[in-house]
């Protein structure tokens, strides 16, 4: 997946991609994402459910500092993202960018689906990384 | 073995263009020593902090190579408790009978910018814009707000409260009182926080000398602050903390919680029974939250008492009376040491302007850091 933004968080890019976590072998907790290095042979992977609710948002405002934020915004084309928690349930709740909502719309507890969206990386160009919508 | 607090050295906060954070610092451990009438040769033992203004050990230059045992501290924002903490455990060991807890920082303008890889996390979390910790606040506060009833004027009622009480201290950095009406029309930073709810990263060095009852006997102490509950937790599974990719569905308490229970059991007395507190105000939000999480009241119960000025510094619960995080900014090495500072001068009845006119006999601090701790220590004179 060379134009995702990072490797072995989705499962694929297309539109029925899915998240990929970690499940630990002997307690069943499940992390997002799968974790890396040697603690990932405590982990077995699997495929986050694609549908959630909401459980807590927020808007940020103002251009992260890069590093580490490697957007291409400038603080004049800088414009505001939506992002918080969403919980996928029995399993984990995950921290995302969320898309095509307006901040009136939203309201803790509803239903969310994953969405892929583009990055605009200022080194690598446009990548693909998720999102959650609602659903 | 009791431990007392019997020296308190401060440098002002905010911004000293021209000094660097270790000056600050080492400016904070001479007025402690004043303060206590001792000099750095009588000093056994430091525990000290910073987290951007350089080692803290190499303090030793300026105050004097005694050959004293010196230990760096890092424990995120609650790197001043943890000095704090670890300095009471020393004397209360047995090992040690005097002995400093100093921290002291320099932060550059703006918002923090941490490494992921700092905290264990890849780094296409920081390069889609999740490594802020302004965020973490927003969201579990808009959480709080929801399930609890907690209204938007409530978060500016903190703030007013903040900027009244910065203006009485005269080592505050915000020293202007602020209306409700300019804070709620400021413009956001992270919904529902707005740019006068939040602290700034700052300057600033505060020293503290503690001794044991045996010391202070010796030296003749008149006014020893003794410390009679001080705990540090780390969070368990199922704490929302921040930077977290991902949290757990089942929930669990925060470690403020534990360590509030912790400190409370080792004092042997209960909430109802502090007179004023000192709380992590990294935002109003924060100062909320953390009063139900150190058991001051239950959650919700913070709409009625803030609208009631129940924690102004003449309300039955004064809390932050130096004007917090908010008014003096997070110099993150020296701001939990600040906290213990305040209560130190209120409880001996120096505060001035600020003094909690209950005749305090009882001092509450807590402080929150990253990646998910908390160090609270109870004080009684």
């Amino acid at each position: 997946m060379t134009n995702a933004l990072a490797d072995d968080v989705l499962t694929s890019v297309d539109t029925d991609a899915a998240l990929i976590a970690g499940r630990h072998i002997e307690t069943g907790k499940v992390v997002f994402p799968w974790p890396t290095g040697v603690e990932r042979r405590h982990f077995e992977r699997i495929e986050l459910t694609r549908t959630g609710t909401l459980w807590s948002w927020s808007v940020q405002r103002f251009l992260p500092k890069s590093p580490p934020y490697m957007g291409t915004e400038t603080i004049e084309t800088f414009k505001p993202y939506i992002f918080g928690y969403v919980e996928l349930p029995g399993q984990v709740i995950v921290e995302t960018r969320i898309v095509n909502a307006a901040e009136a719309d939203l309201k803790i507890g509803m239903d969310m689906t994953l969405a892929i969206i583009d990055f605009d990386h200022k080194e690598r160009g446009v990548v693909k990384t998720y999102a959650f919508e609602p659903a | 073995m009791d431990v007392a607090i019997i020296g308190a050295g401060i440098h002002k906060f905010g911004r000293t263009d021209g000094k660097s954070g270790l000056d600050q610092g080492v400016h904070a451990v001479r007025d402690a020593l004043q303060d206590t009438g001792l000099t750095w040769e009588d000093i056994q033992f430091a525990f000290g902090g910073s987290a951007a203004a350089g080692n803290a050990d190499i303090m030793v230059n300026s105050l004097g190579l005694t050959g004293m045992q010196f230990i760096n501290v890092n424990n995120g924002c609650a790197t001043g408790g943890s000095a704090v903490l670890s300095a009471y455990w020393a004397i209360k060991s047995g090992e040690f009978d005097l002995g400093l807890a100093v921290g002291f920082d320099k932060h550059p303008r703006g918002s923090f910018n941490p490494d992921p890889a700092d905290w264990g996390l890849d780094s296409w979390y920081g390069e889609q814009g999740f490594m802020l910790t302004t965020q973490f606040f927003a969201l579990k506060i808009q959480r709080y707000m929801e399930l609890h009833g907690i209204s938007s004027r409530s978060l500016a009622l903190v703030a007013e409260k903040s900027f009244h009480n910065g203006a009485l201290n005269e080592n505050a950095w915000r020293r202007t009182t602020m209306d409700l009406e300019t804070i709620e029309s400021a413009p956001m930073i992270n919904d529902p926080l707005n740019k006068y709810m939040f602290c700034s990263p700052g300057e600033g060095g505060v020293a503290l000398i503690l001794a044991s009852a045996k010391k202070v006997k010796e030296l003749g102490i008149e006014k020893p602050i003794w410390v009679k509950g001080a705990a540090v937790k780390t969070r368990l599974e199922g704490s929302f903390e921040v930077f977290s990719p991902s949290i757990q569905v089942e929930r669990s308490k925060a470690p403020t919680e534990l360590a509030s229970e912790a400190a409370f059991e080792m004092a042997g007395i209960g909430p109802d029974e502090i007179d004023v507190a000192q709380l992590q105000d990294t935002e109003s939000g924060a100062e909320i939250m953390h009063m139900a999480e150190n058991g001051f009241c239950k959650d919700g119960e913070q709409e009625k008492l803030l609208a009631e000025r129940a924690t102004w510094i003449d309300g039955p619960l004064p809390v932050n009376t130096d004007g917090g995080c908010i008014a003096n900014g997070e110099p993150i090495g020296a701001s939990g040491l600040r906290q213990v500072y305040e209560n130190v001068i209120q409880l001996r009845g120096q505060a001035g302007e600020r003094q909690v006119p209950n005749d305090p006999k009882t001092a509450y601090s807590h402080v929150y850091g990253a990646p998910g701790l908390s160090a609270v220590a109870i004080l009684e004179r």
